[in-house]
């Protein structure tokens, strides 16, 4: 193909959008409403995402050394935990480290607790970070019955919370995304069903004269185009919008510091362009579908 | 002699189980400008539609300037009729596009330059009379002048074969002769033409070879004949 006459397609997908009327104005507006629906859900599932993630890189697995441990037993202990292969990482932690990080988490009231210096009532620790944050249950059972083990520590309830809450959040995005996919598809289709009695005629016509389905296909690839990007205005100015409100205006007022929403920028704008992109995909898409059928002339 | 069409043993049988041609052999050389004539519903313009694939022959072999139409990949139709250029009994017109698209939508396939387009475009529309009306869309145009625009885009990128079903039926009398005149000047450059026509006037006016179907059968085949059927 000529590099004219690609200028010639964009020229005809233009205008067909013009010609086309109200009915671009309702393949616009099921475009819109999808992607509505898509940035909400976009929005909603990669801040879970984010969150989980950020909750699950926290978990790990604290053994507290028996007090009347000897050196050599807890080199032992070192070795018998290093075994363990869901252990990702194994760091030791000195009753005075364990102290000082005490006194650090407290901030001012942890002062109290520097008297304890001279006699320290902590116990030296394993910390241990899992390869994958679910066997976290696991690795805290076995190490409980090694030796020279004290204590335990692995934020049980938090880590049961967390992996229940994930899988909520995972079925409540595939009943979003199964809904979705049917509502686009529902919309598109039913608006591409309008126009293929006009067209049908129209594409016969144009085979006839020698038009390649290539040929034809392009103007409406381009009109597709235009019709997503059409549709995807409002949705991308209502998610940003609704998102710079969410960032910074909620944001303050939830407590848990675990919960960290994606900062506005840049997340807001990739999800901008995430928008775009599926607006345009879903506009070709089912432009380019609804010509599909009528090629066989 | 080079052979532009040829049919031997065509039958068609449409869907609804009409059966319109009925063992047709043909065979016109480049060049030639052919008459087809008979009563109505007797296979002309089925007869005619074989030719660039409009429809398929149900038996039988079709040739058209070089391609085989029965064993014809559907990707080479385009070029096939980009060949051939056909004004229909129904016009067939862009009903969205304005007279000059519709022209120039024949050239835009070739990918023919705009400057080219423009300057074809403007002269067959000055051909047929109707360079006053170019932004005029379908709807806006007598059946007439519907007539002279599907005339104008078969003739716009010069085809090897031109096909007319009734292109003079919705056509007063002097414009009639016009476009007889447009389609011997264009035979005259080289283009075959082949002309479905009820016009006893004109078949008998301007000589040609004829060709009669009747019951879709090739019941006379004159090389200078006449209309042969009374009005
Ligand atoms: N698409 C179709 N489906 C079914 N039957 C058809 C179709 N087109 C034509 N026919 C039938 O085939 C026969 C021949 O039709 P055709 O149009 O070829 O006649 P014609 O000679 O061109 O007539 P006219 O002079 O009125 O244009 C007729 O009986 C017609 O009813
Ligand atoms: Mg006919």
């Amino acid at each position: 193909m000529k590099f004219k006459t690609l200028g010639r397609h964009a020229r005809e997908g233009t205008k067909s959008v013009w010609r086309n009327g109200w009915m671009t104005i309702s393949a616009v507006g099921a475009v819109t409403t999808t992607l509505l629906l898509v940035g909400v859900f976009l929005a909603l599932m990669l801040n879970l995402n984010e969150i989980a993630g950020n909750i699950e890189d926290d978990v790990e697995v604290k053994v507290l050394v028996e007090l009347t441990a000897d050196e050599q037993q807890v080199s032992e202990l070192e070795n018998n935990l290093g075994d363990l292969p869901a252990v990702g990482e194994l760091t030791y932690s000195s009753k005075e480290e364990e102290l000082d990080e005490l006194v650090d988490s407290l901030g001012d009231q942890g002062k109290a607790f520097e008297l304890f210096e001279q006699s320290n009532p902590l116990n030296d620790a394993f910390i241990i970070k899992p390869d994958n944050p679910v066997d976290a249950v696991q690795i805290a059972e076995e190490a409980e019955a090694m030796d020279q083990v004290d204590e335990v520590d692995f934020g049980e309830e938090i880590v049961q919370r967390l992996f229940q809450f994930n899988e909520y959040a995972r079925y409540i995005g595939l009943g979003l995304i199964v809904g979705l996919v049917f509502t686009a598809i529902f919309l598109i289709s039913n608006t591409i069903k309008i126009t293929i009695i006009a067209r049908k005629k129209e594409i016969g016509i144009m085979k006839l004269v020698g038009a390649t389905n290539a040929f034809i296909r392009w103007p409406f690839f381009v009109e597709g185009l235009i019709l997503g990007v059409l549709g995807s205005i409002i949705p991308i100015a209502a998610v940003m919008s609704g998102y710079y409100y969410l960032y910074y205006n909620l944001q303050d007022r939830i407590q848990f510091d675990f919960i960290q929403l994606l900062p506005f920028n840049p997340f807001a704008f990739q999800l901008a362009g995430l928008i775009l992109v599926i607006g345009a995909f879903i506009g070709v898409w089912g432009s380019v579908m609804s010509v599909r059928k009528f090629l066989k002339v | 002699m080079i052979c532009m069409i040829e049919m031997k043993g065509v039958y068609k049988t449409y869907p609804n189980g009409v059966t319109a041609l009925n063992g047709i052999d043909v065979h016109i050389d480049q060049g030639e400008f052919v008459y087809v004539v008979g009563p109505s519903g007797a296979g002309k313009s089925t007869f005619t539609k074989l030719m660039f694939r409009e429809e398929k022959a149900t038996k039988g072999t079709v040739n058209v300037n070089n391609f085989n139409l029965t064993t014809i990949k559907e990707k080479k139709v385009p070029f096939l009729r980009r060949n051939v250029g056909v004004v229909y009994q129904d016009f067939r017109l862009l009903p969205r596009l304005t007279v000059y698209e519709n022209v120039a939508f024949a050239l835009e396939v070739i990918e023919e330059s705009p400057n080219q387009i423009r300057r074809r475009v403007m002269d067959v529309l000055d051909q047929v009379r109707l360079k006053n009306k170019a932004r005029f869309i379908p709807d806006e145009l007598s059946g007439g002048e519907q007539q002279r625009v599907s005339i104008a885009r078969a003739i716009v990128n010069r085809p090897r074969l031109l096909i007319a079903d009734e292109p003079t039926g919705n056509l007063d009398p002097d414009t009639s002769w016009e476009i007889m005149h447009i389609l011997e000047e264009i035979n005259a450059k080289g283009t075959t033409v082949l002309m479905a026509t009820h016009s006893q006037e004109i078949v008998n006016t301007i000589r040609k070879r004829v060709i009669a179907i009747e019951d879709g059968q090739i019941v006379r085949d004159e090389a200078r004949g006449e209309y042969g059927y009374e009005i």
